[in-house]
């Protein structure tokens, strides 16, 4: 048998011409593409609704609450844009970015493409402090502080159970997330099994299913604390996930300590994940459908895809809650439009990236 | 260099993988560890890449030390560029992305290993070998003197071994430190100055790999027969590792050499040498080559 010596050269010749130079035309321009395009969608929707505000009204009116711009507008229009919509697109951008950052992040730290914020458990445990607010009856402020309060509650219980075994951390902090999320879904159950069905089960059940329609510059505010403040962290570790994702004993050899990221991590996830449901309900899907759709757009490269994820994740549900309030009479809950647009959707999204968006 | 003195590690209380183990991993030179599965291989190198700490004895690294693990599918389809550029993360603040000197730092690394053609690629559509490639320039670009790779070809075909190998064999002479683990003991044999050889807890012998690595100690390690031969490579003769598989259904070796010479490749001169070749004399340690 003879076997001359590999000649080495030769081959990797041969991929060289393989290698297509997309990367660096890929890259840069995407971003402001991004902000540009939702900021044009936070315009249109204020723009629309069942008072249609026409956009060269609208745009003098917000120009003119900074600069002396001659006042054309009715108050009426005022009133429509800047104390009902202003607020609620607001809300909307704060809330479907945190969900799609929220799920675009735990995407990576769990280097698993299914997996939303939903999984850790965080989304049903601030689900049912909001519940237990309305059960007992104490306003609005105290539905925000419960959902708040026992979406960090469900936090720590799945961090703890992460520290049951220290060989599969993973796979602990998943099965974690799904016990707890069931559980708290069972307590959901049984406060709307104990609710008055008269008065307390109607908000309750509307609650959960998710709206917007409620918002005002106070609420927009509170969502904007935790949300923003957790996704400063997310963002500033952009990096560092990419290492994380490769898995602890890369992360750990490229010097990256993976508990203390991941632990980190989770805990900003976990802070928005808290605001978005304490101020909109139960949302689903955004946080599963977006970060492909930003990986699609933006590669895997989480510094590029994160905040793509942020930015279309606001976008997107800003479309889904304009659609909500002017499609139909009666306006739509949040959380049944999100996942009849987002199954249908994601399944579409599936069927043309597969390969593209991750590997196995 | 790595430094390890009295080195011993178990998992459970009463089991201790191997104890009072004295090794040195220098710059230049190409350690190997052998030893079957499950005898304590992976543990020993994770010990040495700093990755975990010892029950016992000390780890002392006296130059930045990289650790390469076998090569993996990553779950997300990141540039082979991203992949080596990660290799720069230990020098970033936490909140910090890669700056135009890790690049620079990355792509050095790209070049040495010869695969700059393949930056923008997916780390995810690659074959092992070129995986195993990109991990390899990914430690380079964190700039370590010594490197510690975790089976760098037990998943590759005969030809990506070879590539591995001569690119181990090319960043020792360049004055870089090896310590890999392999199943291969003429892999050993061909690359290695030093070895180590895990026997069982009590018996990890450690020395010089040509005198280390004989047909009765390689039969002691891996509980079977096991004779060396001397056979004639395609870059002239060299000791071999003939380990008694049982008994063989197919007896290609049989025929007679003299088949070779009717081979018309046979009587071609050697392919053109890459720039550091593999060594023709496998048990005097490894070729000078140029940097």
């Amino acid at each position: 048998m003879t076997v001359s010596a590999p000649d080495l050269a030769a081959e990797t010749a041969e991929t060289a011409e393989t290698a297509a130079p997309e990367k660096a035309a890929r890259r840069l321009p995407r971003l402001p593409l991004l902000v540009a395009g939702t900021l044009l969608v936070a315009l249109a929707a204020l723009a629309l609704g069942r008072y249609t505000v026409p956009p060269n009204e609208m745009v003098r009116l917000l120009a003119g609450q900074f600069l002396p711009v001659g006042e054309t507008w009715t108050a009426q229009e005022e009133t429509v844009v800047l104390d009902v919509r202003l607020p609620r697109v607001l809300l909307s951008l704060l809330v479907g970015g945190a969900l799609a950052l929220g799920g675009a992040a735990l995407q990576g730290v769990f280097r698993n493409p299914l997996v939303s914020p939903d999984v850790i458990g965080v989304a049903s445990g601030a689900s049912f402090g909001g519940v237990l607010a309305l059960l007992l009856g104490l306003g609005s402020f105290a539905v925000v502080g419960g959902a708040f309060g026992f979406g960090l509650l469900a936090l720590a219980v799945v961090m703890l159970i992460g520290r049951l075994n220290s060989g599969s951390p993973i796979l602990m902090i998943v099965l974690g997330g799904t016990v707890t999320g069931a559980f708290f879904t069972a307590l959901v159950s049984f406060a709307k099994y104990v609710a008055d069905p008269e008065s307390e089960l109607p908000s309750i059940v509307f609650w959960l299913l998710g709206s917007l329609a409620t918002a005002t510059y106070a609420k927009a505010l509170t969502a904007a604390v935790p949300i923003l403040l957790g996704a400063a962290v997310v963002l500033a570790l952009r990096w560092r996930l990419n290492v994380l994702s490769l898995g602890d004993d890369d992360a750990t050899a490229l010097g990256v300590p993976p508990r203390l990221t991941r632990g980190l991590l989770l805990c900003a996830v976990a802070l928005m994940t808290a605001g978005s449901v304490a101020v909109a309900g139960l949302v689903g899907w955004v946080g599963l459908v977006v970060p492909h759709l930003a990986r699609l757009w933006a590669g895997s490269d989480h510094r590029v895809q994160l905040p793509a994820a942020f930015l279309l994740g606001g976008a997107y549900l800003t479309v889904i809650d304009t659609l909500s309030r002017t499609v139909t009479a009666a306006e739509m809950p949040l959380g049944i439009l999100t996942a009849v647009i987002g199954a249908p959707f994601f399944i579409a999204l599936l069927a043309r990236s597969r390969d593209r968006m991750w590997s196995q | 260099m790595i430094e390890a003195r009295g080195l011993g590690h178990r998992y459970t209380k009463d089991r201790w993988i191997f104890r009072g183990v004295d090794v040195t991993a220098a710059e230049g030179r190409v350690l190997a560890v052998l030893g079957p599965n499950g005898r304590g291989k992976s543990t020993l190198l994770r010990l040495l890449a700093g990755l975990a700490a010892p029950t016992e004895g000390t780890v002392t690294a006296s130059a930045p030390v990289a650790y390469v693990p076998q090569s993996h599918s990553a779950a997300f389809a990141y540039s082979v560029a991203d992949m080596v550029l990660m290799g720069r993360s230990r020098h970033l603040k936490a909140y910090a992305t890669p700056g135009r000197r890790d690049r620079e730092l990355a792509a050095e690394a790209l070049e040495r290993v010869g695969i700059t053609h393949m930056a923008d690629r997916s780390y995810a559509e690659l074959s092992g070998g070129e995986q195993q490639m990109t991990l390899i320039a990914r430690a380079l670009a964190a700039q370590c003197r010594v490197m510690v790779l975790d089976e760098p070809v037990s998943a590759l075909d005969l030809r990506n071994q070879a590539r591995v190998l001569t690119l181990l064999q090319e960043l020792a002479a360049s004055g870089l430190g090896i310590v890999l683990t392999t199943h291969h003991p003429d892999h050993a044999l061909h690359l290695a100055d030093d070895a180590v050889l895990v026997l069982g807890p009590d018996d990890v012998r450690v020395g010089p790999a040509a005198e280390l690595l004989d047909a009765g100690a390689l039969g002691e390690l891996y509980g079977l027969p096991v004779s060396t031969a001397v056979v004639d490579g395609p870059r002239g003769p060299r000791v071999t590792v003939v380990p008694d598989l049982g008994p063989a259904r197919t007896a290609l070796a049989s025929e007679p050499p003299s088949d070779l010479a009717s081979d018309p490749a046979a009587d071609r001169a050697p392919a053109p040498a890459p720039a550091l070749a593999p060594d023709p004399a496998p048990t005097s340690g490894r070729q000078e080559a140029p940097a």
